[in-house]
């Protein structure tokens, strides 16, 4: 039934996207841009919480005859883990990696930019292609853009250990976008975005605990229970101001809900100072503030009854909070024969993540059930790269 | 009746296509003039400097958030245990 009813929200949604990019692409405009050619690669590193996360991102831009534009990206998350849902699995560190294939397209047609991505992501627990369409047009003498994007993605879920089990989930993403430039130092933005997902949405490594019925001061882990449905909507509005010193100041609030009555709001300001021709720095701080979806809590009453009966310990679903603080330093300079290349930059930018949990406990240091410590963990997340266009 | 708002915008649309975006009888106008738009070209007030840097930050904290979407970007996997 829940599937059927999905099924019948996706095609109407898919119909009125369809319109909807019919309508924008019959909107008079003046002529759009392709993005730049430019090549970027990149060390990145994310540690935090037990888990050491690294490895390189190398990004190529290219157009041909200046009406389609090329970009492929090749991405490496290699990992090391012995984070808390490790340790209270009663496994030991592991380590793995994920490797991702991005292949885009943009089209310049009649004013207007039709784009279409394939990305294919693989590691020995999870595999995921994603297939994107997009269309972007400027508007209302080029001070007025329109974004409309669909994607969906195929994934297949397997568990190390367990041979047996291998599952699917399928996801869908409907976004839309307006960004106008309101003065000659202002441009704002409106961003929309649908997503619906169908099939294994929970994560086989984690369980739930609940209360041993024999044993008040015991607890027993089982599976989690997930619904097999999950429909979201986010909304952001954002805005860029040109200082009158030559700097920018941007400030973006996200809401986002979803069907599992998680609700989410996210507040991002950011500064860039340039210093003369060639330093630029950036300074962001970003708030995340979510409730806990209405099937988890750190600590259930009873043993889930049926598949419907639905039971979740996964902090990604507890009532939490974040801040991040982040810098970037960038340097431009000119890199050997300035005919083959137009400018090239190294570029170094650090965040400091604080991660509060307000629901969901530390259970590594045993203690009566539901009395442990709250957990909390800081992450360091550095980007290392350099840029060069031609 | 549940195809109303969309014939609605439809018909909006064409109006505004057939006027060259422009609204009777009050009649708007761009009102930034190409030739005032250096500030907007300059790199610093682009929304999305670094492609390459910006998606692996949603890559970050789609990993470790339940909330997700309205902030660009494609999808892919999770590498998030």
């Amino acid at each position: 039934m829940a599937v059927a009813v999905t099924n019948k929200i996706t095609k109407t949604m898919l119909r009125k996207f369809i319109l909807l990019a019919l309508i924008s692409l019959n909107l008079s405009s003046q002529a759009a841009v392709l993005p730049e050619d430019r090549a970027d690669i990149m060390y990145h590193r994310y540690e935090g919480g037990g888990v050491t996360i690294d490895g390189p991102s190398l990004l190529i831009r290219k157009d041909f005859a200046s009406t389609v534009s090329v970009s492929a990206n090749y991405y490496v998350d290699s990992v090391s883990s012995a984070s808390i849902d490790v340790e209270t699995s009663g496994a030991s560190r592991y380590s793995e990696e994920r490797t991702e294939y991005s292949l885009t397209a943009d089209y310049l047609y009649d004013k207007a930019i039709l784009s279409a991505g394939y990305t294919n992501s693989e590691e020995n627990d999870y595999q995921a292609d994603t297939y994107y369409f997009g269309v972007s047009q400027d508007f209302f003498g080029d001070l007025t853009t329109i974004t409309l994007g669909y994607s969906r993605g195929d994934d297949t879920v397997m568990q190390n250990g367990n041979d047996l089990f291998k599952d699917q989930l399928d996801r869908q993403n409907y976004r839309f976008g307006i960004s106008q430039i309101a003065t000659a130092n202002l441009i704002v933005n409106v961003n929309y975005e649908v997503v619906t997902e169908e099939g294994y949405l929970n994560n086989p490594y984690r369980s739930y605990r609940y209360i041993d019925p024999t044993n008040p001061n015991n607890t027993i882990s089982e599976t989690e229970i997930y619904p097999a449905t999950r429909t979201s909507d986010a909304v952001s509005l954002g805005a860029r101001y040109f200082l009158p010193y030559r700097a920018a100041l941007s400030g973006n609030y996200r809401y986002f809900s979803d069907d599992w009555d998680i609700k989410a709001q996210t507040f991002t300001l950011g500064y860039t100072h340039p210093i003369g021709n060639d330093w630029i720095l950036d300074f962001t701080y970003r708030f995340y503030q979510q409730d806990n979806a209405f099937f988890y809590s750190d600590l259930h009453d009873f043993q889930s009854v049926d598949s419907k009966d639905f039971r979740a310990r996964d902090k990604e679903l507890s009532e939490f909070s974040n801040q991040t603080f982040g810098i970037g330093v960038s340097y431009q300079f000119q890199l050997g024969n300035s005919e083959i290349f137009d400018k090239s930059s190294i570029n170094l930018q650090y965040d400091f993540i604080q991660f509060d949990y307000d629901n969901f406990r530390d259970i590594r240091n045993s203690s009566t059930p539901g009395d442990e410590p709250l957990y909390s963990f800081d992450a360091n997340v550095l980007r290392l790269f350099f840029s060069i266009w031609y | 009746m549940k195809k109303l708002p969309l014939l609605t915008l439809g018909l909006l649309s064409s109006s505004l296509l057939l006027s060259g975006c422009s609204f009777d009888p009050i009649k708007i106008e761009p009102w930034v003039q190409p030739y005032e738009r250096q500030n907007m070209a300059d790199p610093i007030m682009s929304a999305n400097r670094d492609p390459v840097a910006s998606s692996y930050l949603h890559h970050v904290y789609q990993a470790r958030e339940g909330a997700k979407g309205a902030e660009g970007g494609g999808g892919g996997g999770c590498g998030c245990n």
